[in-house]
């Protein structure tokens, strides 16, 4: 080869990675939740669509709230695609620290988000996080070992009914819980768990004074329900399940009930990771007749933090991941029952997805869900499993220990509630409030 | 160690010593094995322990979702960049200590190790606002400097112990020779405090290495080492022991081999001193 | 032997290690000493701006005089997470120098494959704390799946969620696992320094082996034991990956370390956290100097 080639040759490489440098690349930070590890195996087709390199920092939900939030208060601008929840977006957006997703395009039909979620997702009409799946809760039950116990499931329970059913399914010798529920500590666990039900035993979390009520009565039958349930038919050490740990045990087909995010319908129900697909059934979260069901509102949304480079390939990027066409592209590939859910009115309409078991419960949960009127007696804020105020996550982990602790019978009930009555007010006072 | 002893007696202390070390090594070789199994197989009840299929699925699903070698070479960078800045800055001044003392020094050496105590997650928040405001977030060149830092009274600390066993006629025969301070050094103390540097170098290789506080909160892509990808890996999704154990044998792996085989190194200068 | 030039060169050599950990220490705790008098509540829109803010002590921000400092040490939170790191400090050290001592003197047994036992020993510290975290958590641990339930039911016994209901000692077994090896290995070199002439008169004059250990072997250890203890302290008051990954502080495992992370990171109160951070620092020295002094003593020796 002479220089002359090899010079050429050299030109011709280093234009090509001069070339390949000045493509787009742009960061997103998200959760290590099966839809969301699921895209990122379809972001090659969004690269190859726009030329948009995509880098992926997948962490575990703690993490990814921890790093994302000292991130955007810092303006670190490490990322220009934030996974976040309904309990942030409205906080950050109306710090002004979210680009505003006021520009989409008509093909994108940004009216087609269920009007809950983009509810939940804006700051005074403004939408600033897209919805990439929505969920409420909703209770999973085995239809087999329901006939079993020879009770029949009601569309809408009682929390009573519930705890009847799970004394009569257990099954110890077989493994068999009757029910498992949420008691691992941490604002976005089990703390998620027991506000929903609170609310379905007339409790909330703050008077219209902001003072904490965990000394008044609502309180205390909620956590003496829960905890005597899930000591009579729930998994041992259920003081440290989260959401991840009832999801394997139920597909391990070691509950009789799971009342938990609606998400989780498509993955009980998947043949391939669960022993126990072709015989779960679904129903309404309980109530105790107070006017409030016990289930939730929730959203796992794409924003964009103000500041970044990158902002119109981030919406680019967004419109792709939130759009009706990409429900299409995982539903033509892996079937109706996996396409990200809760977030698109038209997905409910699609008689395709209609067919789907759980699809009409999973809408009749989140339709039943209202942010705004949580409580049975008025309180002062928004938001059903949370307080959509920013010292509540902070709070709200650290009752939730104080109960995982009640659970794991380290303190009783009434120390728990003491304690959490304590720490609140405490929290709430160094706020300013 | 002259000590007549009998067969019997050194057959006792073999099986007690091989059932303590296998014991002690035993989560380590679970995770292994585990990360080979299926995940059904790695959940099984009684547990399985070697006739399972062998599979290397699992290390083919941690791959596909996040690139094991950027990971890996961040780390080298971090740890081994670390180390030898390290090194450089702490060489001179642990000879300094060991051999031209003065009433300070001992203050000085506790005082350095004192920085060591500061709680991270109390500076923390000041860091990252310095990190962001040197716009050294996610750069390799911010966590070696990081690393460094924290690491720096155990390496000078480490080195001042092991200069201080040098016999000090050695210098004063070298000096008499009419050795410049330069060549001192370079000459005479250097290649009797190797094998002290060297087990130092691979001390605080791993300790940068395993430190998993700075290199997750400071980086995201460009300089996530080995401790940002196990990080996706700390709740279950569904089933996931065998493919959680594939990830951390892969995380630790490196480290693993690098200090079974420079074991004898590291042995030989992690006393601190505590041999006189 | 050190002459007037050799001295100035000696400072100037120590002179960029000294600087630069001067500044690193000083620069963030001085930030933090400044934040700890502040309201600095981020999320309620509290910033600060590049450039003059930091050098004008971030005007931005308000005084708050010492109100930080009397919130977080009158939180019903505050003594409980102190004794909780003196806890776990002092248990992890007397079960890794315990049973450190007892397999350093072990492996200085003669016997066969030593140096392959040698490696078995060593292995976990070589391990990262989110990985042995990670691992112990959920494939021993966990009362479900977890290798200890399947033992604690062949036995017939209803297996108990360790993480819960023995949380305490769960993380004590999952660091001293972590840093048994350390001092195993120093202990381990200290017993091989030790003049085997001397046991052996011993054991002829019919000394017993307690009487030997104790007459014989621990004097000779104690400064090894010393610095075994210095270092470990050094870093167990900093641990974190070990408790945010397995319990996130609950059950009674919140260190100090790990509520100021709360109080910072979570509830994003970084004043108030910032005063955490200052009582924590104050906790590390007066520990560092009832070390220094039984240390600085040995080191001389």
């Amino acid at each position: 080869m002479s220089t002359k080639t090899a010079l050429r040759a050299a030109t011709a490489i280093a234009l090509i990675a001069g070339g390949a440098a000045q493509a787009e690349t742009i960061t997103i930070a998200t959760v290590n939740n099966g839809d969301m590890i699921r895209m990122q195996g379809y972001t090659d087709q969004f690269t190859a669509a726009t030329g948009i390199e995509v880098e992926w920092v997948t962490l575990e939900e703690n993490v990814l709230r921890q790093r994302v939030t000292t991130d955007i208060t810092t303006k670190g601008g490490q990322f220009d695609i934030m996974t976040i929840g309904m309990y942030e977006t409205p906080i950050w957006g109306a710090n002004g620290w979210l680009v505003a997703l006021d520009d989409m395009s008509a093909e994108y039909d940004v009216d087609d988000i269920l009007p809950a979620m983009a509810g939940g997702l804006s700051h005074e009409g403004t939408l600033y996080a897209a919805p990439f799946y929505g969920e409420s809760s909703m209770i999973m039950y085995r239809t087999d070992l329901m006939e079993k116990a020879g009770m029949d499931m009601p569309d809408s329970p009682t929390w009573e009914f519930i705890r009847e059913a799970a004394a009569a399914m257990t099954d110890r010798d077989n493994e068999i819980n009757g029910i498992c529920l949420r008691g691992k500590a941490g604002w976005g666990e089990g703390g998620a768990f027991i506000t929903a039900m609170s609310n379905s035993f007339g409790a909330q979390w703050f008077d219209m004074d902001w003072r904490a009520t965990f000394d008044q009565e609502p309180w205390l039958n909620t956590l003496t329900f829960f905890k005597g349930m899930m000591d009579e038919s729930g998994p041992a050490g259920y003081a440290t399940n989260g959401f991840n740990e009832n999801l394997s045990l139920f597909q391990q087909g070691k509950c009789g009930m799971w009342i938990d995010a609606t998400v989780a319908a498509s993955f009980v129900t998947n043949p391939n990771d669960s022993t126990v697909a072709d015989s779960v059934g679904f129903a309404l979260a309980p109530n105790t007749g107070l006017g409030k069901n016990s289930n939730w509102l929730w959203a796992w949304a794409l924003a964009v933090p103000a500041g970044t480079q990158k902002e119109a390939e981030a919406k680019q990027f967004i419109e792709w991941a939130t759009s009706k066409d990409y429900i299409e592209l995982v539903a033509a590939a892996e079937g109706w029952a996996n396409v990200p859910p809760g977030a698109r009115t038209s997905l409910y309409e699609n008689p395709e997805y209609q067919k789907v078991p759980f699809a009409q419960m999973t809408l009749d949960s989140i339709l039943s869900a209202d942010p705004t009127n949580s409580t049975v007696n008025e309180s002062p804020y928004v938001g059903i499993q949370f307080a959509a105020i920013p010292e509540f996550a902070g709070i709200a982990t650290e009752v939730s220990q104080e109960f995982s602790a009640a659970y794991a019978g380290q303190q009783t009930v009434e120390e728990a509630l003491a304690k959490a009555q304590a720490l609140t007010n405490d929290a709430m006072e160094a706020a300013g409030y | 160690m002259a000590r007549s002893v009998t067969t019997r007696r050194k057959m006792i202390n073999t099986a007690l010593a091989w059932g303590i070390g296998l014991l002690i090594f035993f989560p380590i070789l679970w995770t292994i094995l585990t990360s080979f199994k299926t995940e059904a197989q790695a959940i099984a009840n009684p547990p399985i322990f070697l006739n399972f299929d062998w599979t290397l699925e699992n290390y083919a699903v941690v791959q596909e979702r996040s690139d094991y070698m950027k990971f890996l070479w961040n780390s080298v960078i971090i740890a081994g960049g670390s180390t030898i800045l390290g090194i450089i800055i702490a060489v001179p001044a642990a000879w300094s200590m060991a051999f031209v003392p003065s009433k300070a020094t001992k203050d000085i050496l506790l005082w350095m190790l004192s920085t060591k105590m500061l709680p991270a997650v109390g500076v923390l928040y000041p860091i990252y606002l310095l990190f962001v405001e040197l716009g050294l977030l996610d750069s390799r060149a911010g966590l070696v400097i990081v690393m460094m830092l924290i690491n720096l009274p155990i390496i000078v600390w480490m080195l001042y112990t092991y200069f201080k066993e040098i016999p000090g006629e050695i210098l004063e025969a070298a000096r008499m020779d009419g050795a410049e301070l330069k060549e001192e050094i370079l000459y005479v103390l250097t290649p009797m405090a190797v094998p002290g540097i060297a087990s130092t170098i691979l001390l605080n290789f791993i300790l940068a290495w395993n430190e998993a506080f700075w290199t997750l909160n400071l980086t995201a892509v460009d300089a996530a080492p080995l401790t940002a990808f196990i990080a996706s890996y700390s709740s279950p999704e569904g089933l996931f022991y065998a493919k959680l154990s594939a990830a951390s044998t892969m995380a630790i792996a490196p480290i693993l081999i690098l200090g079974w085989f420079s074991q004898k190194q590291l042995v030989r200068g992690l006393t601190f001193g505590a041999v006189k | 032997m050190a002459t007037q030039h050799s001295r100035s060169a000696a400072r100037l050599m120590m002179a960029p290690a000294v600087f630069l950990l001067l500044v690193w220490m000083l620069v963030p705790l001085s930030l933090t000493l400044i934040f700890s008098f502040k309201k600095f509540l981020p999320l309620r829109g509290d910033q600060i701006e590049s450039g003059w803010d930091w050098v004008t002590f971030f005007p931005s921000l308000d005084w708050v005089g010492f109100a930080n400092y009397s919130r977080f040490v009158t939180s019903s939170s505050f003594w409980p997470a102190v004794s909780t790191t003196l806890l776990i400090v002092g248990g992890v050290l007397i079960i890794t120098v315990c049973l450190g001592i007892l397999l350093a003197i072990l492996l200085d047994q003669p016997m066969w494959g030593q140096g392959v036992v040698r490696i078995l020993v060593i292995a976990p510290f070589f391990v990262m704390p989110t990985v042995s975290a990670l691992v112990w958590k959920n494939m021993f641990l966990d009362p479900n799946n977890g290798l200890f339930s399947h033992l604690w039911r062949a036995f017939g016994a209803e297996p108990i969620s360790f993480l819960s209901e023995a949380a305490m000692p769960s993380i004590i077994l999952i660091v001293s696992w972590q840093w048994l090896p350390f001092a195993t290995l120093i202990l381990l070199t200290a017993i091989q320094s030790l003049d085997s002439e001397q046991l052996e008169a011993a054991e002829m004059d019919g000394a017993p082996v307690l009487k030997r250990f104790w007459f014989i072997v621990l004097p000779h250890l104690s400064r090894a034991i010393t610095i075994v203890i210095l270092i470990q302290t050094i870093f167990l008051l900093a641990i974190f990956a070990e408790i945010f990954v397995t319990t996130g502080g609950a059950f009674g495992t919140r260190t100090l370390s790990y509520l100021i992370f709360q109080r910072v990171l979570e509830s994003q109160n970084v004043g108030l956290g910032s005063a955490g951070g200052v009582y924590a620092i104050i906790l590390a020295n007066i520990v560092a100097l009832l070390l220094m002094r039984v240390v600085g003593k040995n080191l001389d020796a």
